[in-house]
């Protein structure tokens, strides 16, 4: 196995893009990723893709041939790749790229991930095809619902309270604030949050993150490969992979994502580092409760006291581990196949110290991407 | 939006899963394979208890409110389900029954869906 290095990045602003298509956003996440990697398209060995739905977001199936035409790589017959794990497949994108080039099959590749969900179809209702269609979606199990079932047991578990969750909220949008390529780039306080519509007892609309277009894309190179084109590699770690029962009914503990644990656990072994070592992290929060179990499930904190990081600050930018500094899935948008990709774009901003005025001091950051209710997580460390 | 198949499931209709009498694990939905004993894991399967005891739940507030729970069934196997009450009345822990009960329709015309849901044991 090599070393791998990210060598390039970029992202399209998230949000509602009513004016651009789906190509539109892949090839400027694409383009910023060359510009900033200062490469020809043409030096680009493969192309991974994370989406999601392309068939029900946007009727179109075959994306990664379609981007590979559309970056004008499809002159050189580029072999191109989509990957599917629900709202995992950017991190996923990203960990096929990274075995591509650790094992020495090529040198250059780019792992993007995109989504336009605003054209066709109910955004939430898509993403939901990520839980147990048959044995969950049909007695109206829905992703918030499934959430909201976890959340309701934490807090009558370890006594996390609707405030506890709507902190996470405020935190990230404080950061989202600061991140221009954020959607939600606007501060909120706690009582907005407590004040929104419950959209699944005890999650609120403003617990939950919206579903929306967006693109990334990171260029990943074998080290060798990275000290020429670059002088600020960031270099990845580990990127883990786990999987878990797809329907929480199946699961001995809801509370848990065994997934996340397995994959971190392997994360920290093969980067030589634990989870007091990380000092900036993007992590999943699709659901206000998603952020709290992640630090958790991570190591941040034991089981059930994952909270106190919160009401302590703890995971604020300037605090010990910096969390969602780019605003999270929350304020970001989330979209879907492109959110581990932008959080692999968002911790090497950080680690070369270019995130501008949300910049936190770390030489070692963490990505959690889950996909579903945590049926796979992806995991990756950086290292500068 | 469900494959079409479901009309026929049974499963759909009674609280039935699968039982390994190799490793004594009840599953549900029933399951082609034990994930315990792998190959040699003999399922069997079988009608489940009616009565168990909420895990946790929520309320989903859609145009009609409904009330989803985890629930807990009495040999341990856990079930993903609809609650037929009030949702002042939920509690987690509370004991329930299985029931029949309408899900929905596939529009004005369309089939109807039948299903199992729970409801509070008096």
């Amino acid at each position: 196995m090599r070393r791998v290095a990210v060598v390039g990045v970029g992202q399209s602003k998230f949000g509602e893009l009513w004016d651009k298509g789906f190509r539109d956003i892949v090839l400027e996440a694409g383009r910023e990723a060359l510009e900033d990697a200062d490469l020809e398209g043409k030096e680009i060995e493969a192309i991974f893709v994370g989406n999601m739905s392309g068939g029900r977001y946007l009727g179109q199936e075959h994306i990664a041939a379609l981007i590979a035409d559309y970056a004008g790589l499809a002159e050189f017959g580029i072999p191109a790749t989509r990957v599917e794990a629900a709202d995992a497949s950017g991190g996923l994108a990203v960990r096929q790229a990274y075995m591509a080039v650790a094992s020495g099959m090529h040198d250059i590749v780019i792992a993007a991930g995109a989504e336009k969900v605003t054209d066709v179809g109910d955004p939430m209702e898509i993403l939901s095809a990520s839980v147990d269609i048959e044995w969950e979606r049909f007695v109206g199990g829905n992703l918030p619902a499934l959430y909201a079932i976890i959340a309701r047991l934490h807090m009558e578990t370890f006594g996390t309270t609707e405030e506890d969750l709507a902190l996470v909220s405020v935190k990230n949008h404080r950061n989202g604030a600061l991140n221009p390529k954020a959607q939600f780039r606007r501060e909120i306080r706690v009582e907005d949050i407590l004040n929104s519509p419950y959209v699944a007892e005890p999650l609120k609309l403003l617990d939950c993150a919206s579903v929306s277009d967006g693109a990334a894309a990171v260029i990943l190179a074998s080290e060798d490969v990275a000290k020429k084109i670059t002088d600020t590699p960031v270099f990845i770690e580990a990127c883990t992979q786990s999987s878990d029962y797809l329907a929480l009914q199946s699961r001995k503990d809801i509370l848990s994502m065994k997934s996340v644990v397995k994959a971190a656990r392997d994360a920290y072994r093969l980067a030589d580092v634990g989870p007091e070592d990380i000092q900036v992290a993007e992590v999943h929060d699709s659901f206000t409760i998603a952020e709290i179990l992640a630090y958790e499930d991570l190591g941040f904190a034991e089981k059930g006291k994952g909270v106190e990081l919160i009401r302590e600050g703890v995971t604020e930018i300037g605090g010990k581990i910096p969390v969602n500094p780019s605003g999270g899935l929350k304020a970001c948008g989330h979209a879907v196949g492109a959110t581990g990709v932008r959080q692999i774009v968002e911790l090497t901003l950080q680690l070369r110290g270019e995130a501008g005025n949300r910049q936190v001091d770390a030489e070692k950051g963490l990505a959690l991407n889950i996909g579903g209710t945590g049926a796979t997580a992806v995991v990756s460390v950086l290292g500068r | 939006m469900v494959p079409r198949s479901w009309r026929k499931i049974r499963y759909r209709y009674d609280v039935r899963g699968s039982y390994c009498e190799n490793c004594g694990n009840y599953h549900y939905p029933p399951r082609n394979f034990c994930p315990t004993c792998r190959r040699k894991g003999k399922l069997v399967e079988t009608l489940f208890p009616e009565e168990g005891r909420v895990v946790s739940y929520t309320v989903v507030r859609e145009k009609e409110p409904y009330i989803i729970a985890l629930i807990e069934l009495d040999n341990g196997a856990r079930v993903l389900s609809q609650l037929s009450c009030e949702p002042g009345e939920v509690k987690i822990g509370m004991r329930v029954k299985k029931a029949f009960r309408r899900y929905g329709e596939d529009g004005e015309d369309g089939i109807i869906h039948y299903g199992t849901k729970f409801v509070p044991v008096d």
